[in-house]
């Protein structure tokens, strides 16, 4: 085929605009937190003190954290959709979430005192903290991933990394209202090893979906 | 950098996405052009043939398009597109490459025009269903427009375009996937 054939028939399909992808993200964030908000509901629900837990920094500090990496994922993973985007500054904004829990650590270790220590890490809900936060992200990274395809990732592995990043944060943010575990301890360990597993079924399955 | 392509290649583009036809033609042969001139540069061994990773990258470019931000600049979005198809193609051939962008300033300065060869219509039309093979032929190969394809096959111009558009992606799945 010679190039000015397939121009041709591209400047004869030009008619029909695909869907604008900033739109698609809008419409993929708002679908995943609405499916996340279902399955959550459905399955755990908030847990029973927790307008009073809403008073502690504990408490609170686990969505800051959450809401954190998900906030940032979704500007890289937004960014690694369109070649040729500038995705240096949105991958280093990646570092805040992890930076505020590392601090919050540190903060935790100088407050109580070190003999509470394995209590407060291991806590009491280990197995539902692994079980629900991948559950409930599941259908998220599904969204994601689907929105990536709509885009053209030059890194589709990486992608899909963050997407899993961006699910699990979405995820673990409905989770944290649920967790009666709430020491820093705690989410630094579990909430990221649950996280890490969405993160790792979107590196296997972005460069599958997200072929272009 | 080329200030001159990029303001000519980002009017065109915007000009297309708002339905103007010629200017898509126009943003696509200049881009055509400046991959031409970045694969050719890059595959230095003729394992591969620069003017099939130029198709690839037009047609990427098409069914990807609106991953292009109006307020971005167009060379940068064309390149990586560019060089994700050489890399892609490369793999292919099992071979592990890293394509250097650095001198894409070398690059975006030299349009190349296509050398003609007997390149093959039918080798890649022929993974089409008949009906998108024909309509794909008529409009690419025999240049006809729309409304004549739509008389040519006895069909309504908006099957055609469907038709047309359906066989355009099967054709990138192809390059995709292959």
């Amino acid at each position: 085929m010679q190039t000015e054939d397939l121009i041709n028939a591209l400047k004869a399909d030009n008619a029909r605009q695909p869907i604008s992808l900033g739109r698609t993200w809008q419409v993929a964030l708002a679908g995943a937190t609405l499916a996340a908000a279902v399955v959550f509901w459905l399955s755990l629900g908030p847990r029973p003190d927790f307008m009073a837990a809403a008073h502690t920094l504990r408490f609170l500090f686990k969505f800051v954290a959450t809401l954190l990496l998900a906030s940032t994922a979704f500007e890289l993973v937004r960014a690694l959709s369109r070649p040729g985007s500038n995705v240096v500054r949105p991958a280093l904004l990646m570092a805040a979430a992890p930076v505020a829990v590392a601090l919050a650590v540190v903060t935790e270790l100088v407050a109580v005192p070190s003999d509470q220590w394995r209590t407060v890490w291991w806590g009491t809900n280990i197995s539902t903290c692994l079980t629900f936060i991948p559950l409930i992200g599941l259908v998220p990274l599904a969204v994601f991933l689907l929105a990536l395809r709509h885009g053209a990732p030059t890194h589709p592995a990486v992608a899909g990394a963050v997407a899993g990043l961006l699910a699990g944060g979405l995820s673990a943010t409905f989770y944290a209202a649920h967790c009666p575990d709430d020491s820093p301890l705690f989410v630094a360990t579990w909430y990221s090893i649950a996280i890490a597993g969405l993160a790792l079924l979107g590196t296997i399955l972005g460069p599958r979906v997200a072929r272009w | 950098m080329s200030g001159q392509d990029e303001e000519e290649l980002a009017m065109w583009l915007q000009a297309a996405i708002a339905g103007d036809e010629k200017a898509y033609a126009a943003f696509l042969r200049r881009t055509g052009a400046l991959v031409r001139g970045f694969a050719r540069r890059r595959i230095i061994d003729g394992s591969l043939d620069p003017e099939d990773i130029v198709q690839e990258t037009l047609l990427a470019i098409h069914t990807k398009r609106h991953t292009w931000r109006s307020d971005a600049p167009v060379l940068p979005w064309v390149f990586a597109i560019a060089r994700f198809k050489l890399i892609d193609a490369f793999r292919k051939r099992g071979r592990r490459v890293e394509v250097d962008i650095d001198d894409i300033a070398n690059t975006v300065a030299q349009q190349e025009a296509e050398t003609v060869s007997e390149r093959d219509m039918r080798r890649v039309l022929d993974g089409l269903a008949p009906g998108q093979r024909s309509v794909v032929a008529a409009i690419s190969i025999e240049g006809h427009s729309i409304g004549e394809t739509a008389a040519k096959y006895n069909m309504t111009e908006t099957a055609v375009r469907v038709t047309l558009h359906r066989g355009l992606r099967a054709i990138a799945k192809k390059f995709g996937r292959s």
